[in-house]
């Protein structure tokens, strides 16, 4: 890059959420300068009427209006930006493909470059975004519909040393908290009402705890949790209020224990491979999680490792990520062209695993 | 027609879903309905992962809502409605077009309401005691019947 700055324009739709930001590139580090994320809720409030939460739609009907708000509250225009970076999977097909068709359209009207991202990236270089940390590093990146450990080499080079064989673990809170009649999104709910729960009360089962390796399960443990709770309406007639509190707390112990025992194994595999303490980071909603955020900040310690931990802003979905990751081709003139095409689904080890049949096109990235 | 399966843990219900693919084909939909925890997931991961030329994962399409994947059987599109509010949504999201294509795996079919295919085969997942469960495969299409009688032989 010959430039002093250079202004990345991110997109993201590639799940509920319609994002637009404004990243502000310099050699002293980034700066957003904005960072603008509609869900279907504001877009309740102000369109009304009802517009179905998957759609495509809804998407399409969003994008033009956040880019736009993006770059108003960056107060730039269209023409300072110095390149375009979308969101190309994995996610939602109609989501997904109607950013990359927005970003195209976008890009072929303004001459800007075009940098198709992997939403994963995004979430895996925000320490860099965030805390500048050096390649490689450690990243437990845990959502609603992802978790994995990745060691991060380079912006195009991920390697992947564990993950969900089924249900990730932002999945199984939501799912969880609907068993209990709680408020969806189910992380902050079972947070909540685990505060005065009695973790000890149920034993629940630690998928995988003594396996080796990294690997996560987390289908079993939401088995074990409705079996629980069954039981009890069975004894009982229902639920006390006090009961799901402690099958919340309970839960949140099991859930706490794995991703922990998981992390210092994760660490210490890093070690082995690398020869060096990694920076550990977290990434993705369950990061949100205080009692899973303290923990892990503790092992850190105890292993004298680095933890680098996003603000929580930067942990859930936004579009600062995606520029962020489409900053790191652009500083290597690393381009897409107009045959960038949208894939649902889209491994960032893709030396473990096949891609088969998902996009014409393989990863620039 | 109703067949009844007893499988008695996940390996033996993965057993099933394996001898289950071996009988798919293009165009089949697939309805696999059960409360949370019944298996839904398990045997839909075990029938794809069975299908697949390099074993990958499959994770749970609830988040996604719709996962493809390139298999020896073709393609299969292993879906999860259990987000969606009606069937409007299911029109949205594309899945229709799909109906009569490919192989469709369909976990909460429930929400598809009168888009429900007429010639798709349900597989109702019911939770006995511990990890055993029933599985009744039912449909009111004449054409599984052989297909069926099939894999209940050689079970």
């Amino acid at each position: 890059m010959d430039l002093d700055k250079a202004l990345i324009l991110g997109i993201e739709s590639s799940c509920d959420d319609t994002a637009a930001s404004i990243l502000e590139i310099n050699p002293n580090g980034s700066h957003i300068k904005s960072s603008i994320i509609r869900n279907q809720f504001n877009l309740h409030q102000e369109y009304g009427g009802v517009v179905p939460e998957i759609a495509a739609r809804a998407h399409v009907e969003l994008i033009d209006v956040v880019v736009e708000e993006a770059l108003k509250i960056a107060n730039v225009s269209i023409q300072d930006v110095n390149a375009i970076g979308v969101t190309a999977g994995p996610g939602l097909i109609g989501g997904v493909m109607s950013g990359v068709m927005f970003a195209k359209g976008l890009s072929a009207s303004t001459n800007k470059p075009l940098i198709g991202v992997n939403h994963l990236a995004g979430h895996a270089l925000t320490p860099r975004l965030t805390d500048r940390v050096n390649f490689p590093y450690l990243v437990l990146l845990v959502s609603g519909g992802h978790c994995q450990f990745l060691i991060v080499h380079s912006h195009h080079n991920y390697e992947r040393i564990g993950g969900t064989i089924d249900d990730a673990p932002g999945e199984a809170f939501d799912k969880t908290a609907r068993l209990l009649g709680l408020l969806q999104p189910g992380g902050p709910s079972i947070e909540e009402a685990a505060k005065t729960g009695d973790e000890h009360r149920f034993d629940l089962p630690r998928p995988l705890l003594n396996r080796e390796g990294c690997d996560f399960s987390f289908s079993g443990l939401k088995t074990a949790l409705m079996r629980k709770r069954n039981d009890l309406i069975e004894e009982q007639g229902g639920l006390f209020k006090q009961d799901i509190c402690d099958l919340s707390a309970s839960f949140q112990q099991a859930m706490h224990d794995v991703i922990v025992k998981k992390s210092i194994r994760a660490i210490d595999l890093y070690c082995e491979i690398t020869n060096e303490n990694p920076v550990f980071s977290i990434a993705g909603g369950v990061a949100a999680n205080k009692k899973i955020r303290q923990s892990l900040e503790n092992i850190c310690k105890t292993k004298k490792v680095t933890f680098s931990a996003p603000p929580l802003a930067l942990c859930t979905d936004n579009a600062a990520i995606i520029a962020y990751a489409a900053a790191e081709r652009f500083l290597n003139d690393d381009y897409d062209d107009m045959t960038l095409s949208a894939r649902p689904r889209w491994p960032l080890d893709n030396k473990k695993s096949a891609i088969l049949g998902s996009g014409k096109k393989g990863p620039k990235a | 027609m109703k067949k009844i399966v007893i499988s008695n843990g996940p390996l033996e219900t993965k057993k099933l879903a394996t001898l289950f693919k071996a009988n798919l084909q293009k165009g089949d939909v697939v309805l696999l309905k059960g409360e949370i925890g019944a298996g839904k997931s398990h045997f839909a991961r075990s029938l794809i992962q069975s299908a697949m030329y390099i074993k990958e994962e499959v994770p749970s399409p609830t988040f996604t809502l719709v996962q493809v994947y390139d298999t020896t059987i073709g393609s299969i599109w292993h879906a999860d409605l259990y987000r969606l509010n009606d069937y409007s949504d299911v029109i949205e999201l594309g899945l229709i077009d799909a109906f009569g294509e490919e192989i469709v795996l369909l976990e909460w079919p429930e929400r598809l309401g009168y888009l429900e295919p007429k010639d798709s085969l349900t597989i109702e997942i019911i939770i006995l005691e511990g990890d055993r469960r029933e599985i009744i495969f039912s449909t009111t299409s004449s054409e599984w019947k052989p297909r069926l009688d099939k894999i209940l032989k050689d079970q």
